[in-house]
This record gives structure tokens, C-alpha cells and sequence, in this order.
């Protein structure tokens, strides 16, 4: 028991990889939140007069709104003013039109195993790389233009594709939504647009990733994503930040459209900085991820890694709303030290025939509490709706929690429905037969939450799957009680 | 707040009118409570444990309350005489809010067995409640509250240390009355040490008309004890409901609850169990069967605060026509609770487009060395059974309640009284065949 406990320590003070903070100049605007900064920022990125009245729709509508305070998790006050909502990186060129990117920035990503230059990039996978508030740099643009694909920044998106943007954007999230969804749309700052065209299957996977940099700021930003009918896109999402002691506000939306017979597939490793052992810093992660199933036969399919984040709070959802559209959602949510996560997804069955599926594997170590909270809904309309869900949850260790409250609204009695979960935690048994064959605790350990996870980590692209089977052995090896 | 006002100011003009027949004990615990309520009202339908269910509507009828404590004029035998059939009990009355000896057919209790009047023991021998009396319903939501600060009078059983009560005790619970009513239950249970018994409730209604009953039933469960309680709802489409049931186990002790709610119009159940010594077990069982625009709510509580416990719980729904099924059940372990078992299972039948279901079971854990799972289910009869049945010769209809009545069988098998189950399989059974349940002749089943 005692190795154990010095494993366990261990693991705690092991240092985040990530927690770096590079030197770059960056242009922060003052922290504070009101109609002129939301002014300034859509100023900032020259952006037209529709979207700028839709920001401060959102933002009068945020005004209204108090922080609610149903999830599980211990919020506390956030200073909504206290934070700047716009960080460049990017320094202006001599001439003031072009902007250019900063070795140091190049570097950055190089460190976090991003190369931004495309000779040195994964072949297959094509990265927007997004800093505090702004798209550095989107790789193999010109490789996908040819095959009709449009992958860029949402701010290149709003200047160059701005009737896609207006037609699509807040369509699936309102800015009603929500709390944050309301605040992200007032100031939500870059983010990642995606477009397939009709019967194009995206040659490369496509990738954003999200790097909180400058102190002081929140990062807002916005995907939307546009799968129109018989295409497929995988997307995948990748996130860290610096080691602070402050706490930073990370608040963003996705939207997703999937058309007739398209299919989507989004995953996300997670991996904001978590705080420390005492659970001092960390990321927020209050996000709001949603697709909407719009064409007959269309798929969705969410798969995260959840490791990072002081709190995450976010339930990637799908609205089913065409006949036999199909959604997939496939969780692993790792909760170490302090951390607190409150994550799940929804299931709103609206068309007829529609199918949906729910894996969540909750591992939650040290004191921390991980909550999966999902809902079902099968409106009056959808004959034939059919959801399996199953929540496990693994405790490691006697001062942590983990809870399971799925929500099911059932309107149509044609509707099959079946929801289970349990919770347990590695049996003594199991350990010992691995140590008998030879396997130390800590491997062993690390096998058992593998395999406890492997479900959801099969369902994510190669090269993501092993960063994330690191990842989980990173932060749990070794942590049993 | 609307509704909540006209009894914040019922109460405030008829106080010394309810405060007047009552036990100081009652009265003092009155007071703590309608500040509690006068303060919050009744909770909203945004509220987390209230989110399917309109309750403050229920009390918007204009309702009439006894406060005065007018003896129902009502002859017992000749109102309910449609029993269980065989079974051997100790019978007890409540009418309205009332207790009522049944005089004609009373047997001598067991040495130091106590059924009587809440109110009369309370005003009596207080000491023997002090220490019970509203301990568990004090934390209670305002719905318990509302009872708590309007309740007069209730009924108390207290079974003695080491007293086996083999023969049931049933307490026939009558709504009786000639105008919308509206009437505060109170049942108090304390079962000291390796005490056993057995209890039916069960609820009936005499009444046409628009009907309110809130019910807070506590009990207080010592080492060793043992209860089997089987709460029986046939009331009136007309009724609403509000049921909230507290237990307190101590270590060793069983505590088995069956709650079948067949006719109600509008039922809320909350039940909360604390198990606070080591090597308590619980049983929880419910079965609802809902037609027309029922509405049939069941919230549960599991509170694990000490290891070794056990824990069950199955609940299943059948609803049909336009009925509404809720269900929440939320095992809470502890960090304490370690070696914790418990299990909840939670099926639900809907039988129509129009029936709406809404499962909420929960699971918050604390504790690592425990095994505990839910499952839950919604779904329709199986269409390849139906078809197998149908091949066989037996009628669609027919086919259709035999798979109904055995959805419903694995509830109503987990009745220890023989009499009980075998009475309850042909309710059931009744039910689904949309038949009342009619006995030969009395005023309740005219």
C-alpha cells in the first residue's frame, strides 16, 4: 500500500508537460467587458456590420443571464471584467497589411509537436494552429481548395466566405442558448471553418490546435463546421495551455451541420493545464459543443479525451432531426488532483428512425469529482428511436467522487431506450494477477485503465488514439487506493 | 408564491384554531415550520427535484380544510369492507387525517405494541416522541413543511424491543368528504430494537370530488429492527398526492417498501433512506400503472453514510393513454461508505404515443470500494412476443396483458404476505383490464 501511495505521489507532482510560456508580443486589448470592446474586437478584425449587431444582440442578451448553478461542480466567482477578451501574437509587418509570424511562435508550436511548416507535417492531417485569439497559420489550404474543401480561420472566413459564415453560424447554437454560448458569441474571437462540398470525402484528417499563450485572457473561439450532403470530414481538436496561478476562462462553441448522408467525426483530446496538486490555477473549460443532423442518414460522431482543465463543464451534443441520422458519442474523462468535471452529451431524437449511441468512461483519482450528466430525448415525432447508453465509472483512490445522472424524456412509445451504469474500482485481484505474470503495479495499473478506456480510444484516428493512450498513463499510473 | 399566499394567510388568521386541539410537541414544530415555508412557498418547476412535476398548481382549487376537527360521520364497515382476503391483521383507520379504532373487530396488541393517535400520544406521554417527531421531515422541502405547519392529528405505531408482530397491521387510509378537501397526514413508526413487523397502507377514496392529501410518514428503524411496509394507492383520478417518507436504519436493521400506485390522479412520492449503521439493508420496490392523464411521480433517496450497507431498489412503470411517468432515484455513498452494495433498476412501459416518461437515476459516489450500478429502460411489448402469442391462439388484447402482468409480476413477487401478492395479482391483473376493483357490496365500490 505504501508503494502505492509513493506511485500515486508521484504522479501528482508530476509536471504537465505543456506549462510552458513562450515569449512572443503579444497585443492584448484592456480586460473588461462591454459594448465598446466587443466593438473594438469586431473593428479589429474588420469584420461587417451583420456580424458585429449579432455580437451585441448576444452581449445585451448576456447581460440578463445569471451563471447557473445545477452541475456538480464547485464554481468559483468568475470577473467577467478582470479578463481581456482579445490576444494577437501576430505582429504587423512594416507595410501593415500583412502579418507576420513570430519565430518564438514557430517554435512554440514546434515544441508541442505541431510543425507549422508543411514539409515537416504529419502527412494526412492538415492544422489550424490558434494562439489566444488568433489563427496563426492553417496548413495544406491550397491542397484542399482544389478538391472544393474550405478550411480555414473563421475570420478568413467571414471576409472571404462571409454568405457561408452568415448562412450557417448560430444556426445550430443560438446565442440564447446559454450563459457562455451567449458570451462567446459576443465575444468569440478566432476559431476554425470547415466546408465539404457535396460528395467530397476530405482527403487528410483536418486539426485545430488551441494554445492559450498570454496571462489574463480568455479564449473564446468558434468552429463551425459544414458537412454538406454525402461528404465525411474527420476533425480533430488538440488544446494546452501555460502553468499559471491564475485561473483562465475557456469558453467556446462548436456548431456542426451535417447534411443528407454526410458524416462527421469530430474528437477532441483535451488537454488543458489542470492546475496543480492543491489545486491552485487551471483552465475552465465551459464549452458548448453541438451538431445538427439536418439531411436523412447523416452521422455525427463525438469522441473526447478529456484529461486537462481545472473544470470542464460541456456536453457535445446532436440534435437527430433527419430520418435515420445516427449519433455517436464516445467519452473518456479523466479527472486527477482537484479537478472537477461535469461532461456528458445529448441525444435529441427528432426524426423518425433515428439512432444514437453513448459510451462514457469516467476515471476520476485524488480528490477529484467527475460527474457525467447526458440526456435523452425522444420527441413525439420520432418513431423508432433507439439509444444505448453505458456509464462506467473507475474510482482510484478512497477522496475522490464519481457520479452518473442521465436524464430521459420519452415522448413516443415506439422508442427503445436502455441506459446503465456502474461503478467499481481495480480489483486487488486484478493486480495481483498481473503482478504475479510479472507486471509492476504501475504498468499494470496503466494496462487495466487502457483497457478499462480502450472502447472509446479505439473510435479516435491512429495518431491521436497513442497521444491519448500516453496521456491516460501519464496521469493515472500508479494512482490506486 | 401565489398559491403559497392564500396558506401563508389561512394559517396566519386561523392559527389559534389549529393550534388549539393540538400536543405542544405538535405545535412547537409548527411554528419552525411554517417560517420555512412562509419563507420559500412551493417549489417551482425549475427547481432540479421538481422539474417534471407543477405542484403548486395542485393547490390552486379552492380546497376546504378541517380545521375545526369535525368528526367525519362515516360508518367504517359499511364504507370499506373490500379487504385482502385471508390475511390476518391488526386494523387501524385513518379517515381524512384522522385516526379511528376500529372498534367493532379490535384485537388485543402484542405486550406494549402502541397504534393510536399522533395527537392523543403526543399530548400524553410526550417523551416517547420527543425524540422522533419531525427529526427526519425537518430538512424536508416545502411540501413537507406545508404538512408539518398544518398537521393536527396522525397515527403512531411503536413496536417494543424484541416484539415479533406476526399478524399485519393495516392501516386503511379513507378520504371522506362532501366538499374539495384538502387534508395533512402524519404517520410516525418506530421500531426498537430487533423489533419486527409487517404494515399495509393502503389508500382509498369515498370521495367524487377534487381531493388533496399531503402524507409525511417517518421511521425510525433501531439495530436489529425489521419492517416490511406495503403502501397500496387506490384513490380517485380526482386525488392528488404528495407522499414524502423518511427512514432512519441503524446498523443491522431491513427495511422492505413496496409502493403500488394504480388509480391516483396526481401523485408525488419522495422517499429518503438513511442508512446509519453498519449492515443495514434496504429494499425498495415501486410499481405505477398510469392511464387517462395520470401523473405519477417517484423520487428517491439512498443515503449510504456507513459501510457495509446494502442496497436495492426496482421501480417500473407501465403508462398508458395520456399518463405521465417521472423517476428519479439517486444513491448517494459517502466517502465513509466504503464495501457499499447497491443497485438500482428502473423499467418503464409506454403503451401509447401520448404517454410521456422522464427517468432520471442517479448515481453520486464517494467512496471507492463499492459496487453499484443502475440500469434503465424505456420501451414498448415486445411485437415478436405479441405475434408468438397471437400464432398460439390467444387474442392481441389478451396477449398484450399477459406480457403487462408480467412486466408488473417481477415488482409484486418481491411481497413477503402470500394473501398480499396473490391479492395484488389480481388487482393488477383487474387493472389492466380496465375493470375496478369490485367488491360485493361496500359504499366504495358502489
Amino acid at each position: 500500500m505504501k508503494k502505492k501511495n509513493n506511485i500515486l505521489k508521484k504522479i501528482a507532482n508530476k509536471a504537465y508537460k505543456f506549462g510552458f510560456v513562450s515569449k512572443i508580443k503579444t497585443e492584448i486589448i484592456e480586460n473588461g467587458l462591454n459594448e465598446e470592446i466587443i466593438r473594438l474586437i469586431s473593428k479589429k478584425k474588420n469584420e461587417p456590420e451583420w456580424l458585429l449587431e449579432f455580437r451585441l444582440k448576444a452581449y445585451r442578451h448576456w447581460l440578463t443571464l445569471q451563471m447557473p448553478t445545477w452541475p456538480h461542480l464547485n464554481i468559483p466567482p468568475i470577473d467577467y471584467q478582470a479578463i481581456s477578451y482579445y490576444a494577437d501574437p501576430l505582429k504587423k509587418s512594416k507595410d501593415n497589411k500583412n502579418k507576420e509570424i513570430d519565430p518564438e511562435l514557430m517554435k512554440t508550436f514546434e515544441k508541442l509537436g505541431i510543425p507549422l511548416e508543411e514539409r515537416l507535417a504529419l502527412s494526412g492531417t492538415a492544422v489550424d494552429a490558434v494562439m489566444d485569439s488568433v489563427s496563426v497559420k492553417t496548413t495544406f489550404k491550397e491542397e484542399l481548395k482544389e478538391k472544393g474543401i474550405i478550411f480555414c480561420s473563421m475570420s478568413e472566413a467571414v471576409q472571404e466566405y462571409p454568405d457561408l459564415v452568415r448562412k450557417y453560424l448560430g444556426t445550430v447554437v443560438n446565442y440564447r442558448d446559454n450563459f457562455f454560448a451567449a458570451l462567446n458569441t459576443a465575444v468569440f474571437s478566432d476559431g476554425s471553418f470547415v466546408y465539404i462540398p457535396k460528395g467530397v470525402r476530405c482527403p487528410m484528417e483536418l486539426s485545430t490546435y488551441f494554445r492559450i499563450n498570454a496571462a489574463n485572457t480568455g479564449q473564446f473561439e468558434r468552429t463551425l463546421i459544414v458537412a454538406d450532403d454525402e461528404s465525411y470530414v474527420s476533425y480533430l481538436e488538440g488544446c494546452t495551455a501555460p502553468m499559471r496561478d491564475e485561473n483562465q476562462l475557456h469558453a467556446a462553441i462548436v456548431e456542426i451541420i451535417v447534411n443528407d448522408n454526410a458524416e462527421v467525426k469530430y474528437s477532441t483530446v483535451q488537454n488543458w493545464y489542470p492546475g496543480d496538486a492543491e489545486g491552485k490555477g487551471g483552465v475552465y473549460n465551459f464549452v458548448t459543443k453541438r451538431g445538427d443532423c439536418r439531411g436523412r442518414g447523416s452521422k455525427l460522431s463525438w469522441t473526447q479525451v478529456e484529461t486537462g482543465s481545472a473544470i470542464t463543464w460541456k456536453y457535445p451534443s446532436c440534435i437527430l432531426r433527419g430520418d435515420n441520422s445516427q449519433g455517436e458519442f464516445y467519452s473518456v474523462a479523466l479527472t486527477n488532483n482537484y479537478q472537477q468535471a461535469d461532461t456528458g452529451t445529448k441525444m435529441i431524437h427528432l426524426g423518425k428512425n433515428t439512432r444514437s449511441t453513448i459510451i462514457s468512461k469516467g476515471i476520476s483519482a485524488g480528490k477529484s469529482q467527475n460527474s457525467y450528466r447526458g440526456l435523452v430525448r425522444v420527441s413525439k415525432n420520432a418513431e423508432g428511436a433507439r439509444n444505448y447508453s453505458q456509464c462506467d465509472s473507475l474510482l482510484l483512490g478512497n477522496e475522490c467522487g464519481a457520479h452518473t445522472f442521465p436524464y430521459m424524456d420519452i415522448h413516443n412509445n415506439s422508442a427503445i431506450i436502455e441506459h446503465e451504469a456502474t461503478t467499481s474500482k481495480i480489483s486487488e485481484e486484478q493486480l495481483f494477477y498481473c503482478n504475479q505474470r510479472g507486471i509492476d503495479t504501475e504498468e499494470a495499473i496503466g494496462l487495466i485503465v487502457n483497457g478499462y478506456a480502450k472502447e472509446v480510444l479505439n473510435k479516435l484516428p491512429m495518431e491521436f488514439a497513442i497521444e491519448a493512450q500516453k496521456l491516460l498513463s501519464v496521469s493515472l499510473e500508479g494512482a490506486v487506493g | 408564491m401565489e398559491y403559497a399566499q392564500e396558506y401563508i394567510d389561512l394559517f396566519e388568521k386561523n392559527r389559534e384554531l389549529l393550534e388549539k386541539p393540538c400536543a405542544s410537541l405538535l405545535n412547537a414544530e409548527r411554528a419552525k415550520a411554517f417560517l420555512k415555508f412562509k419563507n420559500n412557498g412551493f417549489p417551482g418547476i425549475k427547481e432540479e427535484n421538481w422539474l417534471h412535476t407543477n405542484v403548486s398548481k395542485r393547490f390552486a382549487a379552492d380546497y376546504g380544510m378541517n380545521l375545526g376537527r369535525i368528526t367525519a360521520n362515516i360508518d367504517l364497515q359499511d364504507t370499506f369492507t373490500c379487504d385482502v382476503p385471508n390475511l390476518k391483521t391488526y386494523r387501524a383507520y385513518i379517515v381524512n387525517d384522522s385516526f379511528v379504532q376500529d372498534e367493532k373487530n379490535e384485537k388485543p396488541l402484542p405486550n406494549g405494541v402502541i397504534i393510536g393517535s399522533l395527537n392523543n400520544i403526543a399530548t400524553n406521554t410526550p417523551t416517547l416522541l420527543e425524540p422522533y417527531y419531525n427529526r427526519l421531515a425537518e430538512r424536508g422541502d416545502s411540501t413537507v413543511q406545508f404538512n408539518t405547519a398544518f398537521v393536527q392529528e396522525g397515527i403512531v405505531i411503536y413496536i417494543p424491543r424484541n416484539c415479533e408482530i406476526e399478524e399485519t397491521i393495516q392501516i386503511v387510509a379513507l378520504l371522506h368528504s362532501n366538499v374539495e378537501m384538502l387534508n395533512n397526514r402524519r404517520l410516525l413508526i418506530i421500531m426498537e430494537e430487533n423489533s419486527k413487523a409487517s404494515i399495509l397502507l393502503c389508500d382509498h377514496s369515498a370521495s367524487k370530488l377534487q381531493t388533496l392529501s399531503t402524507a409525511v410518514t417517518e421511521i425510525f428503524m433501531a439495530r436489529g429492527a425489521s419492517l416490511d411496509l406495503y403502501e397500496l394507492e387506490e384513490t380517485s383520478a380526482q386525488n392528488t398526492r404528495l407522499g414524502n417518507l423518511y427512514v432512519h436504519q441503524d446498523g443491522d436493521s431491513r427495511f422492505n417498501h413496496s409502493n403500488i400506485t394504480l388509480t391516483n390522479g396526481f401523485t408525488r412520492n419522495y422517499i429518503e433512506v438513511e442508512l446509519e449503521g453498519k449492515g443495514a439493508e434496504t429494499n425498495i420496490n415501486g410499481l405505477a400503472i398510469g392511464d387517462k392523464q395520470q401523473h405519477i411521480d417517484n423520487r428517491t433517496l439512498v443515503d449510504h453514510k456507513v459501510p457495509h450497507c446494502t442496497s436495492n431498489e426496482l421501480y417500473k412503470y407501465i403508462l398508458d393513454e395520456e399518463s405521465t411517468g417521472v423517476f428519479a432515484g439517486k444513491m448517494l455513498i459517502r466517502t465513509d461508505a466504503q464495501q457499499t452494495v447497491s443497485q438500482q433498476t428502473n423499467r418503464n412501459l409506454c403503451l401509447t404515443t401520448c404517454a410521456h416518461m422522464y427517468a432520471q437515476p442517479q448515481l453520486e459516489i464517494y467512496a471507492d470500494d463499492v459496487k453499484c450500478s443502475h440500469g434503465s429502460t424505456v420501451g414498448q411489448l415486445d411485437e415478436n412476443a405479441l405475434f408468438y402469442m397471437q400464432q398460439r391462439g390467444i387474442p392481441a388484447d389478451e396477449a398484450r396483458h399477459l406480457l403487462m402482468y408480467a412486466f408488473a409480476g417481477e415488482v409484486i413477487e418481491n411481497i413477503k404476505i402470500d394473501t398480499l401478492r396473490d391479492r395484488l395479482h389480481l388487482l393488477v391483473e383487474k387493472r389492466f383490464r380496465g375493470e375496478l376493483n369490485h367488491c360485493k357490496g361496500c359504499s366504495l365500490c358502489k
